[in-house]
């Protein structure tokens, strides 16, 4: 199964240049232009299901606008002797 | 039952200020900004380094980073850089400059900051024109290319051949590291990381002169979108600026990151 991940774009440094869209591999990312950020701009967000917390969006991303999370479907626990 | 902090894959670095940035929407400075600021939190170094802000569109940087900073005037930021390391040499000095500062007015401190040696760090912004006062022909601008003061392109004949500057800067004796690098993809990106994160750890060691140029846009004096002027540089900086790694001194290379 796919690994499962989210994105949080901060209206603060989002300046919706459309990096991300284009570099999204799974191409789940639009702008969002029901919204205007407090400096007019249309944020990022993702429209659909898809993310996989690949972070490339936040290595492309000028502002560092963006905060990648991923669900962890396995715990590493650590080795006992 | 995992915590929130456990799923975080990516967050923005905390040698970032909450500043938000002045750079135009998908300018590349702010990539630059942020691998440099990845770096000095990596290295646990951000307590101790001291930055050199230009003057360009990187004249604000002091704003962005959470370390000490000084603005030099136009040029001379490596002169500036070298008083400081001079006067504290347990610091880790950068400094962080556009083509139109390094390699114009600012050329003759960074040649000679390099034949000496100066043990210091230079991140150069290289985006083939002055962004900041409108995108007029710096000495990167490609031939042929039109800018505000080159408006039927920039003619050689009486307009002159670009500066390769890490070429030129690899031919002398004091530079330890001398690579360049683009900001244009994902994969370009993550290995101007690693460039960057080798030229700290070439000044932390006290190995020489060491920089990193990378290729960068400027969308709005391009003319042209952020997605379309990756493109730009993908198609027609790198040909002009091939990539690659100039000069590496024998001890760098044994660095392991």
């Amino acid at each position: 199964m796919a690994a499962k991940g989210w994105i949080e774009v901060s209206d603060t440094y989002c300046k919706g240049c459309e990096l991300c869209i284009s570099a999204c591999p799974q191409d789940v990312m639009e702008l969002n232009m029901s919204r205007l950020t407090p400096k007019g701009y249309h944020p990022a967000h993702t429209f659909k299901d898809g993310c996989t917390g690949c972070a490339i969006c936040a290595v492309v991303c000028p502002d560092a606008a963006i905060t990648v999370y991923r669900e962890i479907t396995k715990v590493n626990t650590p080795v006992t002797a | 039952m995992t915590t929130p902090a456990n799923n975080l894959v990516y967050e923005r670095p905390e040698a970032f200020t909450e500043t938000p940035t002045h750079y135009c929407p998908g300018c590349t400075h702010g990539v630059a900004h942020r691998l440099v600021a990845e770096v000095l939190e990596e290295m646990n170094i951000t307590d101790k380094t001291i930055g050199v802000a230009p003057v360009g569109c990187a004249v604000f940087a002091y704003n962005y980073f959470d370390v000490d900073f000084v603005e030099a005037p136009h040029g001379r930021a490596p002169a500036m850089a070298t008083g400081v390391k001079r006067v504290l040499p347990d610091r880790v000095v950068f400094t962080y400059q556009g083509d139109g500062d390094l390699a114009s007015i600012g050329m003759g401190e960074i040649v000679h900051a390099a034949a000496r040696g100066e043990n210091l760090t230079v991140i150069f912004i290289n985006n083939a024109n002055f962004g900041m006062t409108g995108g007029q022909m710096a000495p990167t601008t490609l031939p042929g290319m039109k800018t505000s003061s080159s408006q039927n392109g920039r003619d050689v004949e009486t307009q002159g051949y670009p500066i390769k500057v890490s070429e030129m800067l690899s031919t002398l004796e004091g530079v330890g590291y001398c690579v360049r690098r683009s900001l244009h993809d994902p994969k370009n990106i993550r290995l101007a990381k690693k460039a960057i994160r080798t030229a700290f750890e070439t000044q932390v060691r006290g190995l020489g002169f060491s920089m990193v140029e990378l290729l960068s846009t400027c969308p709005t004096n391009w003319g042209m979108t952020p997605v379309n002027s990756l493109k730009f540089v993908e198609e027609h900086m790198i040909p002009a600026y091939p990539l690659g790694d100039y000069k590496i001194s024998d001890a760098i290379k044994q660095i392991k990151i």
